[in-house]
């Protein structure tokens, strides 16, 4: 792959490898390709065997290149490798350097129609003429194009040995069961199947075959895992400014919006509103989390930037709201299409000083759900805006997963005083109701919201300037006061976010720590460490500010290696602002290549660090 | 009884409508603006936990602090709280948005969310405290100001003005009136309509700033204002389930096309008395030819200047629920475990 700056040549052995290589497609962006990668990675899973598809796109609508590659691991690993043994090669403007990226004994497929010649004589090759096949399928001229593409799709069947009757059910699935597109597509798979069947000689080593390790899985994108977590967590404002890849989170929410429409009246129960900025996505957020609603909002980095005012607001006025953050690299015309955790530092400290936001870090589609509902639990809770960082790895990319786990708590709005008798039971129990006092002693005061009918109920907000009955005050001792709760509410917090999720044996010197989706690569590269002899502990961080367990771990071993994709290792900066004692053997491992991290990296890089 | 002391329909005095003490300069227009919301919302009787008041940041912006104070409040951040009364009136749309901006906050820094607000029609009165300059930080220009325009400080302001209630006829708001914080007949007249109106009303208020632009010469002043206004009309505003005085008005031989009546959305009414000119708020073209000839006549044209049949509400648009959305409990918020069964299905 040309951008694939760790892949290296390596010679591939020759008896027969079965459900444990990689293959990618090469095509031009707004080809029609997704469908026919879709229903590859589909037809896998169906097969039962553990998969991951992991998508390159330019940040374009047509016409620059793009790769997709999908992984299969009877093993169950489901990190991007770092080696692709297989190339569909179906884009011209990049396959000289697809085909030289590929290892010894790699496998390229290249349309015959380019007469492109055998540029390597220690691969693989197979030329399919698909414009010849194209033509004798029986499609409608205009679709021709995008149905190009269902011509590999039939050769890998053949070649690869995925049976067809599945690739039909994955392209029901493909076309919501509709079985005109289906058969359209399927007539060009057969096709094409036949003709490999009739003129290819399999010379390669590479085999799928049944397993039976995805039953009762599911296959999903993290972005829509979200979705429908914020739904079941009962959002009900939904503000939000297009950017990738934040964008389907939305859509999401859009499409399954069906899930919260009142089946009496038809009415729904959650607004999305398209904001003219997020400056402005942010602001609706607040207002609605301030009047006691449920509301969210979704971006990336540089919509991030344009909140920061607002979240600064909401930090100090005590807002619940939650804000997801799909991270990718730099600016806007940075490179909008990759992945990345560059935005840590930026989001935890967001706002104009002195303040310290709630980051969620949910690492699989799994946590992207539950933390999609308990993100609202938490910000009512804490009385805060909760940032969710995910990424575009994990929010794009579509990922084998169990079922998602129905909440198992009830929803919380904390302490909200949401009408006259819960304001008047807080009356008669205290005496009195003071919007930032500390009635228990936690940081976490007591408020109501608009509409509560009681005299006492109304209170003045405003970021800052208030003493604890939210009365204007430019009295330092009362700013100080506050400062003080707000960082009692901090250590709260501390206690009520993501616990870590923490791999320990007892004597082992070697901690890891990593968070989001570096955790199947981290999973697969703790494995090989094993077998070189090296034993590691691990810790995934699910959250800031850190709980209590995360500073144990960091002292608890002798040496950590903190890994993460960016590169200015920001949460090895944040253990180390944390952690008060010597930190001096917690050593930092950024990668930050805007591509998944790969086992591969991960296993060389602690090899090399260990064996020093 | 005097009205000041008279208690309304819930009991309450004028008195009871107040806020904290204002902090403004003594004799500031803000104040009283904040002075004829207090009346008005006295009068009509509001009730005072269904009433936000929403604000940016500047003076203007202050002032929800010294009205109603039995009301919950946002001071937001500088320009951008249509955003916030946008997801507030989501949230939930039992409740009357008072908000107060200012020149600068509006027509500056919040000119993007005024324009997207009015196009949402959220449901809100938007009053904007007109002054000319930014008070708060000591005195610039607004954009607001009059071309020409020369200030001790800053000197002459050489950009043309940008007329903010024109902005809003063009952008879609359905209810656009202009006033003069020194006339409190007219301006709590339109408040009172503003209050009643079914979806965003605009309305921009001269409201001078006694510190940094009070000179005579500025058309932003108290004796500019009291010298140069003119009426469009006499407006009388008659409330929900009051019948207007429809026959006086015949009888009383007003010629036909002098008094143009509207009825609200909510069952008030609007009467409109011809005063110095024809002008018919109904007409957006009218509204703009007559916004285009007071700024280049310099005329200080006030009262009801557009109105036009509501739209939906942003609320009614997206069809949610008729319950406030912040009200709903967990048997709205949450679906099943059979449905998250049948969603996961879906992916297998
Ligand atoms: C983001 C931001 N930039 C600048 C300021 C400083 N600031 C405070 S009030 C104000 C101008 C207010 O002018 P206007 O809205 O006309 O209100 P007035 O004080 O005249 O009533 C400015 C620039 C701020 N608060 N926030
Ligand atoms: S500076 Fe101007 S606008 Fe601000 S309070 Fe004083 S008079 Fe009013
Ligand atoms: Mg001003």
């Amino acid at each position: 792959m040309a951008i694939d700056v760790q892949s290296s040549p390596q010679a591939v052995p020759e008896a027969d490898l079965v459900n444990d290589f990689a293959l990618m497609v090469a095509t031009k962006n707004g080809s029609g390709s997704q469908t026919s990668n879709l229903v590859l990675i589909r037809t896998l899973f169906k097969m039962g065997i553990p998969v991951s598809g992991k998508n390159l796109f330019p940040s374009n609508i047509k016409g620059l290149p793009t790769w997709y590659t999908i992984r299969a691991s009877k093993d169950g690993y489901i990190a991007r490798r770092a080696t692709t043994e297989i190339a569909i090669a179906f884009n011209q403007d990049t396959a000289a350097q697809d085909i030289a990226d590929l290892p010894v004994g790699g496998v390229c497929m290249i349309p015959q129609d380019w007469q492109w010649g055998r540029s390597r004589d220690d691969i693989t090759w197979y030329e399919v003429p698909v414009k010849e096949l194209i033509t004798q399928a029986e499609v409608p001229s205009d679709f021709r194009d995008r149905i190009a593409n269902m011509v590999y799709v039939g050769a890998c069947a053949h070649l690869f040995d995925m049976p067809l009757d599945i690739i039909y059910e994955a392209l029901l699935d493909q076309f919501n069961g509709k079985e005109k597109p289906a058969k359209m597509n399927y007539d060009v798979i057969m096709l094409a199947h036949e003709w490999a069947a009739n003129n290819l000689t399999k010379a390669d080593p590479y085999h799928f075959a049944p397993l039976n390790l995805t039953e009762g899985k599911i296959l999903i994108e993290g972005n829509e895992a979200a979705a429908l977590g914020s739904l079941f967590g009962g959002v009900n404002v939904a503000a939000w400014y297009p950017i990738t890849p934040s964008t389907s989170l939305i859509d999401g929410v859009i499409s399954h919006l069906n899930l919260r429409r009142d089946p009496e009246t038809g009415k729904n129960t959650v607004a999305v509103v398209q904001a003219e900025d997020e400056l402005a996505a942010i602001g609706m957020i607040i207002g609605a989390g301030w009047a006691g609603a449920r509301a969210m909002t979704a971006t990336s980095g540089p919509g991030i930037s344009l909140m920061a005012e607002f979240a600064g607001l909401a930090y100090f006025a005590e807002i619940p709201c939650v804000i997801w953050d799909v991270t990718r690299v730099g600016p806007s015309t940075g490179l909008p299409t990759r992945t990345s955790q560059g935005d840590l530092l930026f989001m935890y400290f967001l706002g104009h000083g002195d303040s310290r936001q709630i980051v969620m870090i949910p690492g699989s589609v799994a946590e992207c759900f539950e933390f999609g509902w308990r993100s609202f639990d938490l910000a009512e809770a804490v009385q805060t805006p909760v940032f969710v960082m995910s990424d575009l790895d994990l929010g794009m990319n579509l990922w084998m997963s169990d079922p998602f786990d129905y909440p198992d708590t009830p929803i919380n709005r904390g302490k909200t005083l949401a009408d006259r008798g819960q304001l008047e039971g807080f009356l008669e129990e205290f005496g009195e109701w003071y919007r930032y006092r500390d009635y228990d002693k936690d940081g976490v005061t007591y408020r109501t919201i608009p509409g509560v009918e009681h005299r006492q109920a109304a209170y003045f907000t405003r970021g800052t300037g208030h003493n604890d009955m939210a009365v204007y005050s430019e009295r330092a001792e009362d700013w100080v006061q506050n400062m003080e709760r707000l960082h009692r509410k901090f250590d709260t917090a501390r206690t009520l976010v993501p616990q870590p999720i923490i791999d320990h044996t007892p004597d082992n010197p070697v901690g890891l720590i990593s968070y989001g989706s570096n955790d199947p690569a981290i999973a697969e590269a703790r494995d090989r460490l094993a077998a070189s002899g090296i034993q590691t502990n691990y810790m995934r961080i699910r959250a800031l500010p850190f709980a209590q367990a995360v500073k144990d771990f960091v002292m608890g071993h002798e040496r950590v290696y903190v890994i993460e994709n960016n590169s200015d290792g920001q949460m090895h900066q944040l253990l180390r602002l944390d952690i008060a004692e010597d930190t001096t053997h917690m050593a930092a491992m950024p990668l930050g290549d805007t591509l998944p991290m790969t086992a591969q990296w991960i296993f060389d890089e602690i090899t090399a660090r260990e064996t020093n | 009884m005097t009205t000041r002391n008279r208690t309304n329909d819930l009991g309450l005095t004028r008195a009871d409508y107040k806020g904290g003490k204002s902090t403004l300069c003594p004799g500031c227009g803000h104040d009283s603006i904040s002075n004829h919301i207090i009346s008005v919302a006295h009068e009509m009787s509001l009730p005072m936990h269904k009433v936000i008041k929403m604000s940016g940041i500047g003076c203007s912006s202050k002032t929800p602090a010294y009205f109603l104070g039995g009301s919950h409040a946002f001071n937001a951040i500088h320009g951008r709280m249509p955003s916030v009364v946008t997801g507030a009136t989501l949230a939930n749309h039992s409740l009357t948005a008072i908000a107060v901006s200012g020149d600068g906050d509006t027509g500056s820094i919040g000119l993007g969310q005024y324009k997207h607000l009015m196009r949402r029609n959220v449901p809100m009165v938007y009053i904007i405290e007109n002054n000319g300059v930014y008070g708060l930080t000591k005195g610039q220009f607004s954009a607001t100001a009059d071309e020409g325009q020369v200030l001790k400080y800053y000197g002459r302001n050489d950009l043309p003005p940008i007329d903010l209630a024109l902005e809003a006829v063009i952008g879609g708001c359905t209810f656009v009136g202009r006033g003069f914080s020194g006339d409190s007949k007219q301006v709590q007249a339109l408040l009172k309509a503003a209050i009643s109106h079914h979806g965003t009303a605009v309305l921009d208020i001269i409201s001078p700033c006694v510190t940094f632009n009070n000179r005579p010469d500025s058309t932003k002043s108290y004796v500019y204002g009291k010298d140069n206004q003119i009426l469009l009309h006499e407006i009388d505003f008659t409330p929900q389930g009051f019948v207007p005085a429809r026959e006086e008005i015949t009888v009383d031989s007003y010629e036909s096309g002098e008094v143009i009546e509207v009825e609200m959305h909510d069952g008030s009414f609007i009467r409109l008395k011809k005063l110095s000119r024809d002008h018919d708020p109904r007409s957006r073209s009218e509204a703009v030819r007559l916004l285009e000839e007071a700024e280049r006549e310099q005329l200080f044209l006030t009262g009801l200047i557009y109105y036009e049949e509501p739209r939906p509400t942003l609320g009614e648009t997206l069809e949610i629920h008729s319950t406030p959305l912040a009200q709903l409990t967990e048997a709205h918020l949450r679906p099943s475990r059979e449905t998250l069964d049948d969603v996961m299905k879906r992916f297998m």
